[in-house]
């Protein structure tokens, strides 16, 4: 372990040079999250690289910046990061864990013979198409959560009769819940998601339709996540009896 | 509707703009602090590029992605007007490399094998890059570097190699590569006296 991990510091030069590979590129952004004098390091590594891409600056052709300027009117701004903990991640970077997320995504629901892979894409799609700036952040703590190395999954199966997956890291304590084969709740209901904290059932978010949503609360002493139908926006307490009750993974 | 500028927008030589806060305009979708934005990172940006990809076409394409990719992210973007620098510079190389590895793949391989074959080459390409360092300090402080860290941080950061790229180029082990790329930098960064 110690090893591995003298391994992984002696990337951290390669790393700021932007020279590793792929996979050698994500394992270290995670080692970077546990590794505070990796994360100084690469700062003033990048600051120093910064120097080198100054001096060889050259003067861009001067029709770009107007081609530039018309094109930023189809681009819509992301919010601050909440989180300042977090680097800066490159767009490449966050579609590649987009494209995770999806293959992750995709994997689960095989795992468990989902027949609503097609559907769920879709939600995908169009959810990256037209996605709030919420949605956005909520896609990349979904997918830091599925690609966590110690997430568990457990499944289970609605009494309306959809599928359902539940995955938690317990490092990063949150959990995501997926449903697929929801029916449509009658006008003016919700579903809504439940944590179980002892004898109590704490709201944790709600899901209008297929999808996979952050389960909102905190699942460490979570005994099992729970699902109603309630009236739309949800109410404090379960009115209705349970869809589904599973218990959380181990 | 946007405010006026305090920042003059002619050539660098009237004064670096006040980056940070022009940033902080940026990201509140002015195009006009975007403008002043662009005129202080585009050369950067497009230089390094440019450097990496090679291809000019393809390096406009690359800048104007970055550019945009700045004005997207441009809430992310914290700190002094050193650190917007390095957030840009950072987003530039990661893009242009990603380009060369994706789309010229092929080509890269083959320049590998090139450069398997012609290690010479690269040191006049280390060479000539070095002469065309508009910086003194920079110039001065690779030169303080062993051959090997200087070839293996320039390689790496210039051509845009993979580490296991530039092992096999320079003929040296992987362990080695690793090492001399950070210590490179490491004496890079105590010579240009660069803090965060």
């Amino acid at each position: 372990m110690n090893d591995h991990h003298t391994d992984l510091h002696a990337l951290v030069g390669a790393y700021a040079l932007d020279a590793l590979d792929g996979a050698e590129a994500d394992a270290f952004t995670r080692h970077l999250d546990e590794c505070e004098a990796c994360r100084r390091e690469v700062a003033e590594f990048r600051a120093t690289t910064a120097r080198l891409a100054s001096a060889v600056a050259e003067e861009p052709p001067a029709a770009l910046k107007q081609r530039t300027l018309d094109a930023l009117d189809g681009v819509r701004q992301l919010p601050p990061r909440l989180n300042s903990a977090h680097v800066t991640r490159s767009l490449a970077e966050r579609l590649r864990r987009k494209a995770l997320l999806l293959g992750l995504a995709a994997s689960l629901v095989a795992a468990a013979s989902f027949a609503g892979l097609a559907v769920w894409q879709h939600q995908e799609v169009r959810q990256a198409q037209e996605q709030t700036q919420r949605a956005q952040q909520n896609l990349e703590t979904i997918s830091g959560i599925l690609a966590a190395p110690d997430s568990r999954t457990v499944h289970g199966r609605a009494a309306n009769g959809a599928l359902t997956t539940v995955v938690t890291s317990t490092r990063q304590n949150k959990a995501v819940f997926t449903a697929t084969g929801l029916p449509e709740p009658a006008a003016g209901r919700t579903y809504q998601l439940w944590l179980q904290h002892g004898g109590t059932m704490r709201p944790a978010g709600l899901i209008h339709q297929d999808g996979t949503v952050l389960v909102d609360g905190d699942p460490a002493d979570a005994t099992a996540l729970g699902l109603t139908l309630e009236p739309s926006g949800g109410s404090p307490q379960p009115t209705t009896a349970p869809l589904l009750l599973m218990n959380m993974p181990a | 509707m946007n405010e006026p500028l305090p920042f003059r927008r002619t050539a660098a030589s009237s004064g670096p703009p006040d980056l940070p806060s022009v940033m902080a305009r940026v990201a509140r979708g002015d195009k006009g602090a975007f403008s002043v934005l662009y005129d202080a990172l585009a050369p950067m940006v497009f230089g390094i590029v440019l450097r990496v990809v090679r291809d000019r076409a393809q390096s406009e394409e690359v800048a104007q992605e970055v550019m945009i990719d700045l004005w997207r992210q441009a809430a992310r973007c914290r700190g002094d007007a050193g650190s917007v620098r390095a957030w840009a510079a950072t987003i530039a190389h990661r893009r242009a490399v990603d380009r060369v590895r994706s789309a010229q793949a092929a080509t890269d391989r083959e320049q590998a094998q090139a450069a398997r074959e012609h290690t010479t080459a690269f040191d006049e390409v280390a060479e000539q890059v070095e002469t065309r360092l508009e910086s003194e300090q920079v110039r001065r402080c690779l030169r303080g570097l062993t051959e090997l860290q200087r070839q293996a941080v320039t390689l790496a950061y210039y051509r845009g190699l993979t580490y296991r790229e530039v092992a096999e180029a320079l003929r040296t082990p992987l362990p080695t590569v690793k090492t001399r790329m950070r210590d490179g930098l490491i004496r890079l960064r105590d010579c240009m006296g660069v803090t965060t």
